[in-house]
C-alpha cells in the first residue's frame, strides 16, 4: 500500500508539472498569437503591451519565462488582474467557499436521488415505471444546465414568484453562511437542484446497469439460495458491490465540479464563485485570472483523482498493483 | 478479408432471437435487424434527421416565409400584423413606460416567436443557429473519432515506443479537465484583434470561423475515443485471424486496415451518435460563455445567452434554442443507446 501510495503521488507531481507546462504553452506560445497583446485586454496601448512584455520576461528564453510565471503563480503569488487591478490569488481564495457551498449541496442531492432512482428502476423492472424513469434520466442528461437554470429562474423569480410556493425564493446572488444561514440555504436551493439534475440522471443509469449486471453473479444466487429476503439481497449484497463504480465516479465528478465544472451554474444563478470569476474574466479577457483559475482548477482535479485512487486501493486490495 | 467469429467474439443473442435467426447472417445484417425492431431508437433517429433537415432549410424559411435577414439588426423597423403596423422594438412597453422591449411571439410567419434585443427574427435565428450547432457538433465528433481511430490503430498495432508516446500524449489531454482546456484554447484563439485572420502553421482561419470551435472541441475529445479503441486493438492483435493473416504474408498496412479496422469499426459507430450529443452540449456551453461561435454567426448556445437579458419579458428567445438542444441531444442519446444494443450488446460504452 505504501509503495502504491508513493508511486501514485510521484505520478501526481509529474502530471501537475506537465499540466502547468501545457497551460503555459497554450497561453504564451500558441503560434500566431502575441501573449503581451492578449494580456493587455481589449484595445490596449503600446506602452501597456511593452510593460507587460517586460514584466513577464517575454523577451527572455522560454525556460526562464516558464519559471518566472510559475514563481509568480505559486511562490510570490502577486499576479495582478488587468481588469480590477487586484491580486488574483486572494480573489480566488475568497470565491472558493461559494463554489464549495454549491457543489457540496448538489452532491448530497444527487447521491440520494440517484440511488433512489437507480434502485427503484431495478426493482420495477418489467413494469412501465422502469422505462419511464430511464427516459426521465436521459432527459436530465440531455439538458444544458445553463438553459435549465434560466427556465428555473424564469419561474421562481418571475412567473410563479407571487405564488406562495416560490415567494420565499430570494433574488439571484449569494449570502455567506456565516452571515445568515437561512438566507444562504434559501438562495442555494434552486442552484443545487439545477446542478444535480444531470448527475441524478447519469448516476441512476450507471447504478441501474451495475445492479442488473451484479444480479447474475454467483454470490447473489448463493445469497438467495440461503433464503435471505429479496430486499436484503438487493440492499446488502447487490447494492454494496454496485456502489464501487458509483463511488469512484463520484470522487472524480466532485473534483471536476469544484475545479471549475460548476462554472455554468454559477453564471446563470449569479453565484460569485470561482466559475463566475473565470466567466467575468472571459468577457473582459483578463488573461492572468483565466490562467490562474485554469491551473488551480486543474491541480485540484488531479489531486482529487489521486485521492480517489488511493481511497479505492485502500478499500479494495485487488486494484493495488504489486 | 476479416472473418467474424461468433464464438471467439462471444456473440450474444438478443432476447427475441433464436439460433436459427442468426445462422448465415453477417454481424452487420444482424445489427440492422435488431435496430429495425427498436422502434424507439428509429423514432429518435427520425427526429434527428428532421432537426437536421429543418436547420438546412433555414435560408428557405428566412427568405420565403419570414422575409428577414437573421443577422441584420432591425431596431427601428415595423411590420404588418393582422392589418396593423407594429414596431419591432417597442418603446416604453416596460414598467413606468420606460425601456425598450422587442416584439413578443406573433405566432405568424413574421416574428413567429418574437424578436431579440436587436430586432432580429428569433425563429429564423434558431434555425440558422441549428446549422452552426449541428455543423460544429457533427464535425468535431467526426474529427475526434477519425483522429482517435487512426492514432489508436497505429498505437495499438505497432506498440512499443509509438504506443508509449501516443498514449502518454493522450493521458496528458485526458488529465486536463475538459472545460478548462476548451476555455484556455478558446480564449487564446478567439481573443485576438478580430480584423486579421489567424494563421497556425499552414492553416488560415477567419476570426468568426466556425472551424475554430469545431477544432477546439474535436481536439479535446480525442482521448475519450482513443482509450477504448486502443484497448480493443491491443487485444485484437493477439487474435488468431491476425496471426493467420501475418502468416499468409500480409503487410502491416494490410493487416491493420483489412483485419483489425473492421473489428473496431462497430465501437466507433456506437460511439459516434453519443459523441455528437456530447459535442453539441459542449458547443452550446462554450457559445453560452461567449467563447464558442462568434458574432455575427450564432448557434443555439449564443441565442440562449442573448435571451438571458430578456428572460423575464420575452422568455421565448432563451426557451426556443434550448428546446432544440434538448431534442437533438435526447434523440442522439436514445438512438445511440439503441445502436449500442444492436451492434454491441455487451459493450460498456457509456457517455455522459
Amino acid at each position: 500500500m505504501v509503495t502504491f501510495a508513493v508511486r501514485r503521488l510521484l505520478g501526481l507531481i509529474a502530471v501537475m508539472l506537465v499540466l502547468s507546462v501545457l497551460v503555459f504553452l497554450i497561453f504564451f506560445e500558441t503560434p500566431g498569437v502575441d501573449p503581451a497583446r492578449l494580456m493587455a485586454g481589449r484595445n490596449p496601448n503600446q506602452a501597456t503591451i511593452n510593460a507587460i512584455r517586460h514584466e513577464f520576461g517575454l523577451d527572455r528564453p522560454l525556460p526562464v519565462r516558464y519559471a518566472l510565471m510559475m514563481k509568480r503563480m505559486f511562490i510570490t503569488r502577486d499576479l495582478i488582474s488587468y481588469g480590477s487591478h487586484t491580486r488574483v490569488i486572494p480573489e480566488i481564495t475568497s470565491a472558493t467557499p461559494v463554489t464549495l457551498s454549491l457543489v457540496v449541496g448538489a452532491a448530497v442531492i444527487w447521491v440520494i436521488f440517484s440511488i433512489l432512482t437507480g434502485v427503484a428502476a431495478t426493482v420495477l423492472r418489467g413494469t412501465v415505471f422502469d422505462p419511464i424513469l430511464m427516459i426521465l434520466a436521459l432527459i436530465g442528461i440531455s439538458m444544458p444546465v445553463f438553459w435549465l437554470g434560466e427556465i428555473v429562474n424564469l419561474f421562481t423569480q418571475s412567473r410563479w414568484h407571487g405564488f406562495f410556493l416560490f415567494s420565499w425564493v430570494p433574488p439571484l446572488g449569494y449570502t455567506p453562511i456565516t452571515q445568515n444561514p437561512l438566507k444562504w440555504f434559501e438562495g442555494l436551493v434552486f442552484p443545487w437542484l439545477t446542478l444535480s439534475v444531470l448527475y441524478v440522471g447519469f448516476y441512476a443509469r450507471v447504478l441501474r446497469a451495475n445492479l442488473i449486471e451484479t444480479e447474475n453473479e454467483d454470490y447473489i444466487r448463493t445469497a438467495r439460495s440461503k433464503g435471505i429476503s429479496e430486499r436484503r439481497v438487493l440492499l446488502r449484497h447487490n447494492l454494496r458491490t454496485s456502489m464501487i463504480t458509483f463511488v469512484s465516479l463520484f470522487g472524480l465528478d466532485f473534483g471536476i465540479l469544484v475545479g471549475g465544472g460548476a462554472l455554468l451554474t454559477e453564471v446563470v444563478f449569479g453565484l460569485p464563485g470561482v466559475g463566475l470569476l473565470t466567466y467575468n474574466s472571459l468577457t473582459s479577457l483578463d488573461l492572468p485570472v483565466i490562467m490562474t483559475t485554469v491551473i488551480y482548477g486543474a491541480f485540484f482535479i488531479t489531486l482529487a483523482s489521486a485521492l480517489v485512487d488511493l481511497l479505492y486501493a485502500w478499500l479494495d486490495p485487488r486494484v493495488r498493483p504489486t | 478479408m476479416a472473418v467474424f467469429e461468433p464464438e471467439a467474439e462471444g456473440l450474444v443473442l438478443d432476447a427475441e432471437e433464436t439460433g436459427g435467426d442468426v445462422v448465415g447472417r453477417s454481424p452487420w445484417s444482424l445489427a440492422g435487424r435488431r435496430l429495425l425492431r427498436n422502434k424507439l431508437a428509429l423514432a429518435a433517429f427520425a427526429l434527428f434527421v428532421l432537426i437536421v433537415a429543418v436547420s438546412l432549410a433555414a435560408p428557405l424559411y428566412a427568405h420565403r416565409v419570414a422575409h428577414t435577414d437573421p443577422y441584420a439588426s432591425n431596431l427601428s423597423g415595423t411590420f404588418q400584423l393582422n392589418g396593423k403596423t407594429v414596431q419591432v422594438i417597442q418603446q416604453g412597453a416596460g414598467k413606468l413606460g420606460l425601456g425598450e422591449t422587442p416584439v413578443g411571439p406573433t405566432w405568424h410567419a413574421k416574428y413567429f416567436i418574437g424578436a431579440d434585443s436587436q430586432g432580429r427574427d428569433v425563429m429564423a435565428r434558431v434555425l440558422y443557429g441549428g446549422r452552426a450547432s449541428l455543423f460544429i457538433g457533427v464535425g468535431s465528433a467526426l474529427l475526434a473519432c477519425l483522429v482517435a481511430l487512426v492514432l489508436a490503430l497505429v498505437a495499438g498495432y505497432f506498440g512499443g515506443i509509438t504506443d508509449l508516446v501516443l498514449s502518454r500524449l493522450m493521458d496528458l489531454i485526458w488529465a486536463f479537465p475538459l472545460y478548462l482546456l476548451a476555455i484556455s484554447l478558446a480564449t487564446v484563439l478567439l481573443a485576438r484583434p478580430t480584423t486579421k485572420p489567424l494563421k497556425i502553421w499552414f492553416i488560415t482561419l477567419q476570426a468568426a470561423s466556425l472551424w475554430i470551435p469545431l477544432l477546439i472541441i474535436g481536439i479535446v475529445y480525442i482521448p475519450y475515443v482513443f482509450r477504448p479503441i486502443r484497448g480493443q486493438v491491443l487485444s485484437l492483435r493477439e487474435k488468431e485471424f491476425v496471426e493467420a493473416a501475418v502468416a499468409q504474408g500480409a503487410g502491416s498496412l494490410r493487416v491493420v486496415f483489412l483485419e483489425v479496422l473492421p473489428n473496431v469499426l462497430s465501437t466507433v459507430i456506437v460511439l459516434l451518435p453519443l459523441m455528437i450529443a456530447t459535442t453539441i452540449l459542449t458547443e452550446s456551453a462554450l457559445s453560452y460563455l461567449s467563447i464558442g461561435v462568434q458574432p455575427p454567426k450564432a448557434s443555439w448556445g449564443t441565442i440562449v445567452e442573448d435571451g438571458q437579458t430578456l428572460l423575464y419579458t420575452r422568455p421565448w428567445v432563451a426557451i426556443a434554442p434550448g428546446i432544440m438542444i434538448v431534442l437533438t441531444v435526447l434523440a442522439l442519446n436514445v438512438f445511440g443507446d439503441g445502436l449500442r444494443d444492436a451492434l454491441d450488446p455487451r459493450s460498456k460504452v457509456r457517455m455522459k
